[in-house]
């Protein structure tokens, strides 16, 4: 399924990379995509350097390659989509090619990290790094019940297409409004419950 | 409208990441000190809605369909401050686990979807609530502007940092972010509507009529002013700052982008009438075309909200 794969992102794997410490891995993406937005507009042979030196990072993780490409192309539309608007100024075109270089190869870091890294292990580096507790808190929960929500309200609108038989636009608009606000009254019930256990575990703000 | 990295200079991402910091500090320090612990994990939860909710398909025309943005559901469910951390949550989730939006442009995007929707929505949501008055239409009818005035701040300020980074001329990236997110904020409006209408349906207590929606605290209207005010530096000072090497002249013959742009795309605002105008003041122009893209949306948030708020309409689905 494509939208499992796009859910998902992490690759299992035991490749040298996967072992790093995740807040190492999380200091190189970034330094690499500052690099990257720093560098020269026209700095071609740097990009092919960085482009050629991720491929080798990519061939070293051993991750799915396909799984990998198609992530960066679900995304690439993003991108066009603001690079275009170089496009209407005069000249605009190789500050078109140069911004979606840029951000093919941000992207491209990006999507290796989180195919090498688990979420959680990157929510731990946020606590190190003293991110706000609250913040990190908020992450955590959300990240946790993100699948059981996502699972719940696909139940329900299953079992909302399965009782009715309307179809076309408002309809459907109506539908899927219901499901959403239904979806955040069974919400605030279950963020009660996880309160009290929260509680129960010793949680204080 | 997520940016992703490569697209802004250091000037506008560093500003902008500064913004963003003090925004989300200021709700950080709100929520720790004013939010019943209780709620706390709420906001969390809402996050992880607010991204279940924005996968939900809103079928728009021949195969194209549209999502929610959700700032102003997250403002109208959880109060700013609340929604501010909430938002936050969601783009660093989006930017840390699927590479949606950029890791530089972070501060950016916190700004526009996370900081200046949330408050622009809340600003109107209460604004437009005391003078509608405590029924549910009054409630729904501020929930729509709402949701609209903010899809557009967050456009705007997006199309600023855009400019300013020299991207695009501000004039293009204005008519172009401008007159897409007229429509867009529409549709944002008339989902978050559906939604509020049926939240309030089944769980009143979980809305606050928008009448009574508590009139901010002196330092929550701290932040809101504060961002109030950057969204309008930026949006004034982008185009300057943008052409600076230029010299003013060039202002002017950006403005007249502006104007080709805004009048290539005439299904927008079909009847222009402030096309004379664009010649005599561009300025003026852009404003005459905000002022009539607001009321249209005004006119449907109110069309909308008297439909859902009708008795015996909705209720007859259940």
């Amino acid at each position: 399924m494509l939208r499992d794969r796009v859910l998902s992102p992490y690759q299992h794997g035991s490749s040298a990379i996967h072992r790093l410490p995740a807040g190492a891995k999380l200091a190189a993406a970034v330094a690499c995509i500052l690099l990257i937005v720093l560098l020269p507009r026209a700095a071609w042979g740097a990009y092919a350097a960085i482009g050629a030196s991720l491929v080798v990072v990519a061939l070293v993780t051993r991750a799915d390659l396909y799984q990998l490409l198609v992530r960066l192309l679900l995304l690439e539309p993003f991108v066009l989509g603001i690079a275009l608007l170089a496009l209407l100024r005069p000249g605009g075109v190789p500050l078109f090619l140069s911004m979606l270089t840029k951000s093919t190869l941000c992207l491209a870091c990006m999507i290796l990290l989180t195919a090498t890294t688990r979420f959680s292990d990157l929510l731990a580096v946020l606590w190190r790094i003293r991110v706000p507790s609250l913040l990190v808190t908020t992450l955590a929960l959300m990240h946790r019940y993100l699948f059981v929500l996502l699972e719940e309200m696909e139940r329900m609108q299953r079992a909302r297409r399965s009782r009715t038989f309307v179809a076309g636009r408002s309809s459907s608009w109506r539908n899927s409004a219901q499901v959403a606000g239904q979806l955040f009254v069974r919400t605030s019930e279950r963020a009660e419950r996880v309160y009290l256990a929260m509680c129960a575990r010793g949680w204080k703000v | 409208m997520h940016v992703p990295d490569g697209f802004l200079d250091a000037r506008t991402l560093i500003s902008a990441a500064g913004l963003a910091a003090v925004g989300l500090g200021l709700a950080l320090r709100e929520v720790r000190r004013h939010l019943p612990a209780r709620r706390v994990p709420l906001i969390g939860l809402a996050a992880a809605f607010i991204f279940a909710a924005q996968m939900l398909n809103f079928p728009v025309a021949a195969g194209t369909s549209g999502h929610l943005i959700g700032a102003a559901l997250a403002s109208v469910l959880l109060g700013p401050a609340a929604a501010i951390v909430a938002m936050t949550a969601v783009l660093l989730l989006q930017a840390l686990m699927f590479a949606d939006g950029g890791i530089t442009a972070l501060g950016a995007n916190v700004l526009n979807l996370a900081v200046i929707a949330p408050l622009v929505a809340y600003a109107v949501y209460s604004a437009v609530g005391r003078l509608a008055g405590e029924s549910l239409q009054g409630t729904l009818l501020a929930t729509g502007f709402a949701a609209w005035c903010s899809t557009m701040a967050a456009a705007l300020a997006c199309a600023a940092q855009l400019a300013a980074s020299g991207v695009v001329a501000w004039g293009t990236v204005l008519a172009a972010m401008g007159g897409v997110h007229m429509v867009i904020g529409l549709g944002e409006a008339v989902i978050t509507m559906l939604i509020v209408a049926v939240v309030a349906r089944a769980r009143p207590e979980l809305i606050a009529p928008a009448a009574t929606a508590a009139a901010p605290p002196r330092h929550r209207a701290a932040v809101a002013y504060g961002a109030m005010l950057s969204i309008g530096l930026m949006i004034l000072l982008a185009p300057f700052a943008s052409s600076l090497p230029d010299g003013l002249e060039h202002v002017a013959e950006r403005f007249g982008f502006a104007e080709s742009a805004i009048a290539a795309q005439p299904a927008l605002l079909p009847d222009y009438t402030v096309v004379p105008l664009a010649e005599a003041s561009p300025w003026l122009a852009t404003v005459a075309a905000g002022a009539i893209g607001a009321l249209v949306a005004f006119a449907v948030a109110w069309f909308v909200a008297r439909a859902l708020a009708a008795p015996g309409r909705t209720t007859a689905r259940h």
